[in-house]
Order: C-alpha cells, then structure tokens, then sequence
C-alpha cells in the first residue's frame, strides 16, 4: 500500500524551504515537486541560491525551516535511507587525486555497501561507459577537468541511484566533453527511469535537455514550468532572453569566503603547472 | 567496518604513494637525535646521566609521531578544500566510523614513521635494554599516535583552512613536545615546570616508552598506560563529536 503511494508521488517534494546563514537568506522560502523519471532544471545567477538548495536536498546542510521529502523520505530522519537514493556531482572536483580511478570507484562502492561482485561488474560497465576503462590504473591528477567531471559520473552511479544531482557538471568544459555528459546522462534517464536535478548557466543546455525549468533568484523562484511555457510567458523568443527577463541584467556581487579563495588560488596553480 | 577499513586503506595508499613525504618528516627528528644527542651527550655524560642517546631517541620518536600524527588527522582540511570531504560526508555511512578509520588510518602511518626513526636510532647508537617489555613499546608507539590523530582530527573538525595551522603547531604541539621530558629527565625539575609535565599527556607516552625501551621511568609504566589510554578516548569522542558537527 505504501509502496504503491510512494510510486505514484513525485520523487521530490518541497515545501517552504528556508535557509539562513546570519542574517543573509540564501533560499527564501521555495516550494516546488519534480516527478519521476524528470529531467529538472534549476536556472539562476551567481549566488541566487541553486547550490544551498542542492546541499539541503543531498543531507550536507540542515534548513532553517521547511520540508523536504525525498522519495518519501525526510532528511532529517532518515538520513541514510535518502543517501543511498541519490548520486551526486559536485560542482568542484570532488575525487581524490591521489588515488587512480579505479580505487577512487572501488571507495565509493565500498562506502555505499555494493556486494563485491556487483561493485566490480557495475565499475567495469561505468568506466566503459564514459570511456575511462584504459585508464583506470592512472592516477587521478593526471586526468584532464573533462576526464574527471566523466569519471565522477560514473562515480555516481554505481550505487544506481533513483535521482542524480547534477550541479553545474559541465562548467568550464568544451562543447565536445559536454555533448559526450549529456548524451550519457539522457541516455541513462530514459534507460534507467532516473530522476535528473541539475543546476548550469548555459541555457541552451537547459533549453535542450530538461523537461522542467525553475529560474531562481535571490534565494526565490520567480518562475517554473517548461522551456516553452517559460519563453510563451515572457514573450521571448529564446530560453536565454527569458532567463534575463526574469532575473534582470545586473551583474551579481558574489561574496568569496576562505574556502573559495582557497580553490581559485588552487585552480589558477594547477593551470600554471600544466 | 567497511567503512573504517576502506578509509583506513585510503590513508595508507595516500602516504605510501607519497615519498617525498616519508622523507621529509624524517628531517626534523633526524635533526634533533643528531644535534643534540652527539652535541649534548658529553655534558649529559659528566652530569652523571649516563648515554644521552639512549635517553633522547624515544623523545625524538615520539617527536616523528605527534608531527605525523597531526598533520594526518589535520589533512581533513586538504580534503575538505579540495572536495573529496563531501564525497565521504554524502556516503549513507555514519560520522563516527569516517572519523574513526581516517584516525586508524593516520595512527597506522604515524606508527611507521615512528619505527622508521627507531631504526635510524640504532644507526646513531641507540641500544635498548633488552628485556620483555620492549614488544610492549608499541602499544606505547600507537597510543601516542592515536591520539595525536584524533587531536588533529578534532581540531581540523574546527578549521576552515590552513590560516590557523601554524598556530596549532606553534602554540599547542611544539609545546607539548618541548614540554614533556623528551628532551630531559622530569626529576629534579622546578615546580611550576614540574606541573606543567605532569599535566602533559604527552609526558605519559614518553615515559612509557622509556620504561619499555630503556627500562628508565618517572611515572611508571601502569600509570602511563591508564592515563593515556584515557586521554585518547576521551580526545576520541571529542573529535566524533566535533567531525559529526561538520556542514559544508
């Protein structure tokens, strides 16, 4: 009986969701439900809140108030059982270098408890399907940004989650390594059934590959719906005339805390070592 | 516990692929059993204290394990940074067992850099008093390794970046060491000092392996025991609680 419930509700469920950090609010009260099987985009400036709401919908940040359900369960109590529902890409690299592909797949399975049989046959499949296998004994650091953001893909899935959370996984790639993800990704939504969450700036990614938009600003969602009804709502001919509509066209202060200084101190030392 | 393992797996790869690092935190400690144990060894003789070598290398291993020690349970910090922390913190596994096979972990590396000085300290001239108790020595190696670990996992748990870190190591592990008999006997020593040793847990570890290398103790080997192992617990829980607390 529950289950049957749980079936035909959708896959996710917001309501009222808040988040403060002090005084600043980074989401602002945001309802919004994806159905199963959806491709779910979420659109919005630097800083409108996209990677916060992300955060709280994947069990690393708590919300000040509202309610998530995740295939009908909630964070706060059942954690563990969310966890192993979803696969994630972070929008930093998120492997450790230290470690070759194949090791840094090995640890995820083990962490997520895949039977050892599965975990080896499920890896095989994944490297060879985002064309990694050759290169599984290598070391991480020596991979390229398109390499890395293919392999945590795969990393992702090896647990066959039931959504895949995707936060801007094609930043700062060539158009070739994001045709080659998306073309994955959409293959694995229709074969698999699985839910995608994704965040990204380009619009013609968003216009090509999601079912459902939200645009979010200032920690609010100002409109959602398909790329159609968005673009038939404000009058405009393209997804990105519409996304600037509704967001303005003012350029956003982002504030950079230690731990992002951190990183583009770090990108720009990788780059001049290359 | 496969949680555990598999972290404490990681640890072990990482700094087995990584020799420019097993090398260079042997310098320090290399430093000081050659300096001062060949500098100072002479006045050590005419005071009456016998072989200062044989007193000075269980300070310096202890030395080689507190540095690495720390520095492991620190690298939390690196791997928060550079992401791999979210990775493990999204895992459906608990806090407690992520915290304690990275600490295992780090222990383990510890406990080899601290072997690893023992034997440079044969080379230098260090003899131990051969007897039974030396086995137990490295019960005294890893507790101390331990908790030095989960000291830097605890503190690292409070730290956003590296900006706080030469704090820690200038105003809390330096004085440990320097303040805890490794480089000199704990009798005889003034009051004030006197206390400060005996409050240090690292004074413990020291004398622990004293007791089971060279058979000379201040405490005993019985109250070392207790009261390190105690310390480690109760830093152990600390830094559960503390990298539990963690939101990124």
């Amino acid at each position: 009986m529950e289950n049957s419930l749980s079936e035909n509700s959708n896959i996710i469920e917001v309501t009222g969701l808040t988040k403060k950090f002090g005084d600043i609010t980074a989401v602002n009260d945001i309802s919004f439900s994806i159905g199963r099987g959806d491709i779910f985009a979420f659109l919005g400036p630097n800083g409108a809140g996209k990677t916060t709401t992300i955060k709280m919908l994947t069990t690393l940040l708590k919300p000040t108030s509202g309610e998530i359900l995740i295939d009908g369960n909630n964070p706060a109590t059942q954690q563990d059982k969310i966890r192993r529902s979803f696969g994630i890409v972070f929008q930093d690299p998120s492997l450790d270098e230290e470690l070759t592909a194949y090791e840094n797949m090995e640890f995820h399975g083990c962490l997520y408890r895949v039977p050892k049989d599965i975990r080896r046959q499920r890896i095989e499949e994944l490297l060879k399907f985002v064309e990694l296998w050759d290169r599984r004994k290598d070391l991480v650091k020596t991979f390229s940004g398109g390499m890395s953001r293919r392999l945590e893909v795969a990393r992702g899935l090896i647990h066959h989650p039931k959504i895949l959370f995707l936060d801007e996984p094609t930043l700062g790639l060539d158009p070739q390594t994001r045709n080659h993800i998306w073309s994955h990704i959409t293959q694995l939504n229709k074969q698999e059934k699985m839910t995608v969450f994704l965040t990204t700036h380009y619009m013609e990614e968003a216009e090509k590959i999601a079912r459902t938009i939200a645009v979010i600003d200032h920690g609010r969602i100002v409109a959602q719906g398909t790329s159609a009804n968005l673009k038939e709502r404000t009058g405009t001919s393209s997804l990105e005339e519409a996304f600037l509509k509704l967001t303005g066209t003012t350029i956003r202060k982002e504030s950079a805390d230690a731990l992002d200084r951190m990183r583009i101190g770090r990108r720009l030392w990788r780059r001049n070592r290359r | 516990m496969t949680t555990i393992y598999i972290l404490w797996l990681r640890q072990l790869k990482r700094y087995s692929r990584s020799k420019a690092r097993i090398i260079g935190s042997l310098g320090q400690p290399l430093l000081f059993l050659i300096a001062l144990g060949f500098g100072m060894g002479p006045i050590y003789q005419k005071a009456k204290g016998g072989n200062y070598i044989d007193f000075l290398a269980p300070g310096v291993m202890a030395m080689g394990i507190i540095f690495t020690g720390t520095f492991s349970g620190i690298e939390i910090i690196w791997d928060r940074q550079f992401g791999f922390l979210k990775e493990t913190l999204v895992a459906p596994t608990s806090r407690v067992s992520i915290m304690l096979g990275r600490t295992l972990g780090g222990a383990t590396i510890a406990t080899c850099q601290g072997l690893i000085i023992l034997c440079i300290s044969f080379i230098a001239g260090f003899r131990p008093h051969y007897s039974l108790l030396i086995p137990v020595s490295l019960v005294f190696i890893f507790l101390i390794a331990l908790l030095f670990t989960a000291l830097g996992t605890a503190i690292a748990s409070l730290m956003e970046d590296f900006h706080g870190f030469q704090l820690i190591i200038n105003f809390l592990i330096m004085p440990l060491f320097f303040l805890s008999g490794a480089l000199f006997p704990l009798e005889g020593l003034p009051k004030p000092f006197k206390i400060i040793t005996t409050i240090n847990p690292l004074s413990y570890g020291i004398d622990g392996l004293r007791h089971t290398l060279i058979n000379a103790h201040h405490f005993g080997m019985f109250t070392d025991l207790v009261v390190l192992c105690s310390i480690t617990i109760i830093i152990l829980i600390i830094g559960s609680y503390l990298f539990s607390k963690i939101q990124l």
